[in-house]
């Protein structure tokens, strides 16, 4: 097992490990790049890092015109700046014109922690995904994370790549390899499915683990891609196994669960419960503490998992 | 002969924006038939000078010079606004060759042109970016970041120009949202600023020499427009902002513009 690593901090690694390979990568920042872990590709490469200062939107422009000229384009800034105040810049000069612009935004979620309500993303996958042609990754660990943006940098078009800000352990094997727009089974099973992002995925594991002492089979897939989501494996999951779980550290609305709901709803009707931020804001405090009082903690998927488990010998 | 498309276009589709495209047509036109460097047969030629319509809604007049200028049959203009158009209603650089940034949402040109210059001084090459703005349309802070940036990077090989006609949307910009003193604010921004009347042809090319030798600094022009340009009733007459001519007011327009 590697050392604990943010997933922020193996971005910044990645830049400045491209950087070196890629001349054509340049990377902007709005006054926060000791935060998003862009100083490093800073001091590699002073000549392509712009720090556009706390000026998100023009940031994002400066990005889109940048990408136009053929650059590819890495901006990074906090969660909740990229996706809430920057939405229009990213919908007029990325989303559409279909930019090679990588947003990587830090901070996302609750596990922000003490900063509170104004620095805590709980929306932006909501606002992301709901572009057309915009891909949406939530990397589970620092080794998925560095693997994520080695295939944004690869990959044209524009990305959306969420990061956060505590460092997490690692739950990708070792030879873990990241196939955009394919879920990864983390864990097989076959009595339910948990369905899970970023920081969930260990809590995902967590509560697999517990619930097979109690003989629940439970199968772990790691949604990393949100958009474009992996439909086969949500089928598969919903024919296979008896319902699904899914888990995010986000709103409800508009996240994960939506979007598997939606696809159920479609192909093939499940039972479903959604683990994530119920239409509320959240506070300060530590990650942890957070996490469980916002239902978003190991226990409370595993509460969702029996809560399937009971359903269907109700019926 | 810009601002009779502007007219039939405007005419024809029942909608769009013909003030502030009459406005900025002499500005346009310099800019497409003396001053910039393109190829209308190869739009995305590395080394054109870019043009950015920051100010979108001005789309009749950009399709008018990109139509005159080669870039597609100036019969396809019948087509502006219409469904399955390669002419949207506002700019969009998907669909139509020659136009570099999607717009219409206001104040983010000067941005995607610092952007555009940057790239610019990165692969040492040495064409220049022009961006084409609306007065009210500096009500927005966007523009304000990109202006401190700008200067910030030096980018030298950017030239913003401002259509002063002095009205948006809802009146005039004084008593919308005071802009004055104008000129000063782009000079405390750090940028090289030139005064002209943006009706005359030479004040135009002669500016646009004068930006193109400032070294070290952005440049804006500021060009004092009348809203509406050439055709009399709507001359300064806010009503025809994002009003389109009826056909009597085509007829009536197009006789005033043939003198
Ligand atoms: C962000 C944004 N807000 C509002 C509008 C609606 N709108 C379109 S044109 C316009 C007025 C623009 O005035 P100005 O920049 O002076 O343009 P001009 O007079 O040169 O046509 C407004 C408010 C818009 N297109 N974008």
């Amino acid at each position: 097992m590697a050392t604990e690593l943010s997933t922020r901090e193996a971005y910044g690694q990645t830049l400045q490990k491209l950087g070196k390979e890629r001349k054509d990568i340049i990377v902007l920042d709005a006054d926060l790049s000791k935060s998003t872990m862009t100083n490093l590709f800073a001091k590699a490469f002073p000549d392509r890092f712009f720090d556009c200062g706390i000026a998100e939107q023009n940031m994002m422009d400066i990005a889109a015109g940048l990408a136009s000229c053929g650059k590819t384009v890495f901006a990074s800034t906090f969660a909740v700046f990229a996706g809430g105040r920057c939405f229009d810049q990213v919908r007029m000069c990325i989303a559409q014109p279909q930019h090679n612009v990588k947003i990587v935004a830090s901070h996302g979620g609750v596990s922000v922690g003490q900063d509170g309500m104004s620095h805590q993303s709980i929306e932006d996958l909501a606002l992301m995904t709901i572009f057309p042609g915009m891909t949406v990754i939530v990397p589970a660990d620092a080794l998925e994370a560095a693997q994520a943006v080695e295939t944004a940098a690869a990959t044209p078009g524009p990305f959306y790549i969420r990061m956060g800000r505590p460092k997490v352990p690692q739950v990708c094997p070792d030879d873990y390899r990241f196939a955009l727009g394919k879920a990864a089974t983390m864990r097989p099973g076959k009595d339910v499915t948990i369905i899970a992002m970023g920081i969930m995925v260990a809590s995902a594991i967590k509560a697999a683990q517990k619930l097979a002492g109690e003989g629940i089979d439970c199968r772990v897939l790691n949604m990393a891609t949100l958009k474009p989501i992996d439909r086969e494996a949500i089928i598969l999951a919903a024919q296979e196994t008896r319902g699904i779980v899914s888990a995010e550290e986000h709103l409800k609305h508009g996240g994960l669960g939506s979007a598997i709901a939606e696809i159920l709803v479609e192909a093939h009707p499940a039972r479903m419960v959604s683990i994530g931020l119920h239409d509320r804001f959240a506070e300060s405090g530590n990650p942890d503490e957070l996490l469980k009082k916002y239902g978003l903690a190991s226990e409370d998927i595993e509460g969702a998992v029996r809560k399937i488990m009971e359903r269907r010998g109700q019926s | 002969m810009l601002r009779r498309h502007i007219i039939n276009i405007t005419g024809r589709a029942g909608s769009g924006h013909p003030g502030g495209s009459l406005s900025a047509a002499d500005i346009v036109a310099a800019l497409y038939f003396k001053v910039l460097r393109h190829n209308p047969s190869d739009p995305k030629w590395r080394e054109r000078d870019r043009f950015i319509l920051s100010k979108g809604h001005a789309a009749p007049l950009l399709y008018a010079a990109l139509a005159e200028g080669g870039y597609f049959p100036v019969q396809e203009l019948e087509t502006v606004r219409q469904i399955n158009s390669r002419l949207q209603g506002h700019a969009d650089k998907t669909v139509t060759p020659g136009v570099e940034m999607s717009s219409g949402s206001l104040g983010q040109g000067i941005s995607f042109g610092i952007g555009a210059a940057l790239a610019a001084r990165l692969d040492s090459l040495p064409y220049r970016v022009y961006v084409l703005l609306g007065d009210g349309e500096c009500d927005e802070g966007q523009v304000w970041e990109a202006a401190m940036a700008a200067a910030h990077f030096k980018m030298d090989n950017l030239t913003a120009i401002v259509d002063r006609n002095e009205i948006q949307l809802d009146g005039w910009t004084e008593e919308i949202m005071n802009l004055e003193p104008f000129a000063d604010k782009w000079r405390a921004f750090g940028w090289n600023v030139v005064e002209i009347n943006g009706h005359s042809i030479s004040e135009i090319l002669d500016a646009f020499e004068k930006a193109k030798s400032f070294q070290g600094r952005p440049s804006v022009i500021i060009a004092h427009t009348v809203k509406g340009k050439g055709v009399s009733f709507m001359e300064n007459n806010p009503e025809f902002h994002g009003k389109a001519p009826n056909p009597e007011q085509v007829k009536l327009a197009l006789k005033e513009l043939e003198k």
